[in-house]
């Protein structure tokens, strides 16, 4: 399984306020709907310039704050193809999993805004095409690789009856 | 090599011996979901094609957040728990029977040695009872509400020594807020947490409670205490659970091991708009406030209504402050009420709420208005958190917090002690 797609980069501690502010977490359960403002404190037009697949890349502490999963119930709504962080709020990881978005844990220093991106979440490996250079990290355990391909934990416990760890 | 804590019982939980870094599912004795996360935890376990749950037993939900209901919304929301609880036989805690993270171990649900999961990341406050108690997401509740499991990446674990005793007017709460601060917010994130040392040594349970609570404001998975005599005739008192302890071995191995100097150690205050912003409190005495809350999962127990109604005895609450008291329990306000503790509090100018979450998470019960400053006994001092992104909040000890309230500014308790 190959990604493909452009980086959108954001900085260190971003919380689950500025990924889906409290003006709109409250308001509808609609996701789809959501997920037409997230990062929107950051960057007001990021919705609109995402195209199917792009990747959210940011530094540490990426999802801090609250336990709610609309967070990433948001971003994955949005049809982003991964979020790459230096670290994860854990919460907000288990969360991630769970809803079936991607995540990818790796040092982001050599992913600049707009860089095109090759990642190959069984491998490990990021290949960023516009620098041509190689990013390597640790994969996620099969046993989320499942569960995130299956589209979440939802569908997951209903196809297998369990975890099927 | 030895094991820590949290690989003992998580070694328990898995039914082997694991160590930092597997991927492993465990066990769960006890399950928890709130007012706020339970709703998606029940749509999620009938998406998933639940049933029935493993073990009505081990579940409670909880009605704390937002309770009695402020709006018609969260009215059906309540419902809604109502209704799961009823068909599936789970315990259900309702509207004023307290904060979820005192009720569990209070009415005996939590023993040293379980592995719990609540969803709500507070749910680490526990780990003062040597259990492996951590905040999920209602996914993840509704799948262990199923299965009675949920995985865990076994955590490194920090150790946390504080060093030598608190001086007068020093309490758990700047403890906390000093180890907050020398972690930083992400700074532990998917560790455990070890606390020991001899300043904890003679805290009694509600006082080390309130240092667990706040492991997460550092992004901690778990802040464990090792079980001694204090816990054990703790625990017997409010469970009738049999139990095992669990102790970390000598040779354990930990990634980092961080000494506190507890004994010069200042009352601590946490300034707008991050917990780990603590400073001493000579750096913010005379801050005018214009509220001052007592209660929440990390300081509204019955020992710190007692601190409080020390200092407002003989005393009276600022006239230009609010002084809000939510117990973290009906049995805490009851005690309370035999104790005198409530009379002195009520008579000095503080007003009471129901006893659960009050005006911590910003739903009701006290939402402060533009531009004014609240000194709290809360674990959260985020913008907005109350319910308004033009407020201040300021955290502090109860001591601390009373002191406040009766001058009106941010005061240094030990004038009142
Ligand atoms: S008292 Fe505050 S921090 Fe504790 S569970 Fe309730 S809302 Fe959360």
């Amino acid at each position: 399984m190959t990604l493909k797609g452009k980086a959108y980069k954001f900085g260190d501690n971003i919380n689950t306020d500025y990924i889906i502010s409290g003006r709109y977490k409250f308001k509808t359960l609609n996701m789809d709907e959501l997920a037409k403002h997230i990062m929107e404190d950051l960057d007001p037009d990021f919705y609109s310039r995402l195209n199917p697949g792009d990747f959210i890349v940011a530094g540490k502490n990426f999802g801090c704050g609250s336990s709610r999963e609309q967070a990433p119930l948001a971003i994955k709504h949005a049809r982003v193809g991964a979020v790459i962080a230096k670290s994860f709020a854990r919460i907000f990881y288990r969360n991630a999993v769970n809803v079936g978005l991607m995540l990818i844990e790796a040092d982001t220093d050599e992913i600049s805004n707009g860089d095109e991106l090759d990642v190959d979440p069984e491998k490990g490996v990021i290949f960023n095409k516009t620098k041509s250079i190689k990013i390597k990290f640790n994969p996620l355990p099969d046993f989320m690789l499942s569960i995130l391909k299956n589209g979440g934990l939802v569908k997951h416990f209903k196809k297998h009856g369990g975890y099927n760890f | 090599m030895g094991k820590t804590l949290a690989e003992k019982l998580l070694s328990r939980g898995a039914g082997r011996e694991v160590s930092a870094s597997e991927v492993i599912l465990v066990n769960l004795d006890f399950l928890m979901g709130q007012d706020g996360t339970s709703p998606l935890a029940i749509k999620a376990f009938y998406d998933m094609g639940g049933e029935k749950v493993f073990d009505p037993s081990k579940i409670a939900m909880v009605i704390d957040h937002s309770s009695p209901s402020p709006s018609h919304g969260i009215s059906q929301l309540h419902d809604m728990m109502r209704k799961f609880a009823k068909e599936t036989g789970i315990i259900l805690y309702e509207i004023g029977e307290g904060v979820c993270h005192q009720l569990l171990p209070e009415r005996g649900h939590v023993v040293p040695g379980d592995i719990v999961i609540g969803a709500d990341s507070h749910t680490c406050t526990y780990g003062a009872l040597g259990a492996f108690a951590t905040g999920v997401g209602s996914t993840d509740l509704a799948a262990a509400m199923i299965s009675g499991k949920t995985w865990f990446k076994v955590p490194e674990t920090i150790s946390i020594v504080f060093k030598g005793r608190a001086g007068k007017g020093v309490f758990s709460k700047d403890m906390a807020l000093k180890l907050a601060s020398v972690l930083t917010a992400d700074g532990a994130t998917y560790k455990a947490l070890e606390i020991k040392g001899q300043a904890l040594e003679n805290l009694s349970m509600d006082a080390r409670f309130t240092i667990s609570n706040m492991a997460i404001e550092a992004g901690a998975k778990v802040g464990l205490m090792v079980p001694d005599m204090v816990t054990i005739d703790w625990v017997k008192k409010h469970s009738v659970k049999s139990f095992v302890p669990l102790y970390p071995d000598n040779d354990a191995h930990y990634e980092n091991e961080i000494e506190i100097d507890t004994k010069n150690l200042e009352p601590q205050v946490a300034v707008p708009h991050q917990v780990d912003n603590a400073v001493p409190i000579s750096e913010v005495e005379g801050v005018e406030i214009q509220q001052a809350f007592l209660g929440t999962c990390t300081n509204g127990r019955l020992e710190d209504l007692e601190i409080a109604a020390r200092i407002l005895s003989g005393n009276r609450v600022h006239p230009d402050v609010r002084f809000i008291i939510a117990p973290a329990s009906k049995k805490i306000l009851t005690m309370a009420v035999k104790k005198g503790v409530f009379e002195i509090l009520n008579d000095a100018g503080a007003v009471f709420v129901t006893p659960g979450c009050g005006p911590c998470v910003g739903t009701h019960n006290g939402i402060p208005s533009d531009g004014e400053n609240v000194i709290s006994t809360a674990n959260r001092n985020f913008k907005g958190r109350m319910g308004n992104p033009e407020a201040s909040i300021y955290l502090a000890s109860p001591a601390t917090v009373a002191a406040s309230a009766i001058e009106g500014k941010i005061t240094d308790p030990r004038k009142y002690l």
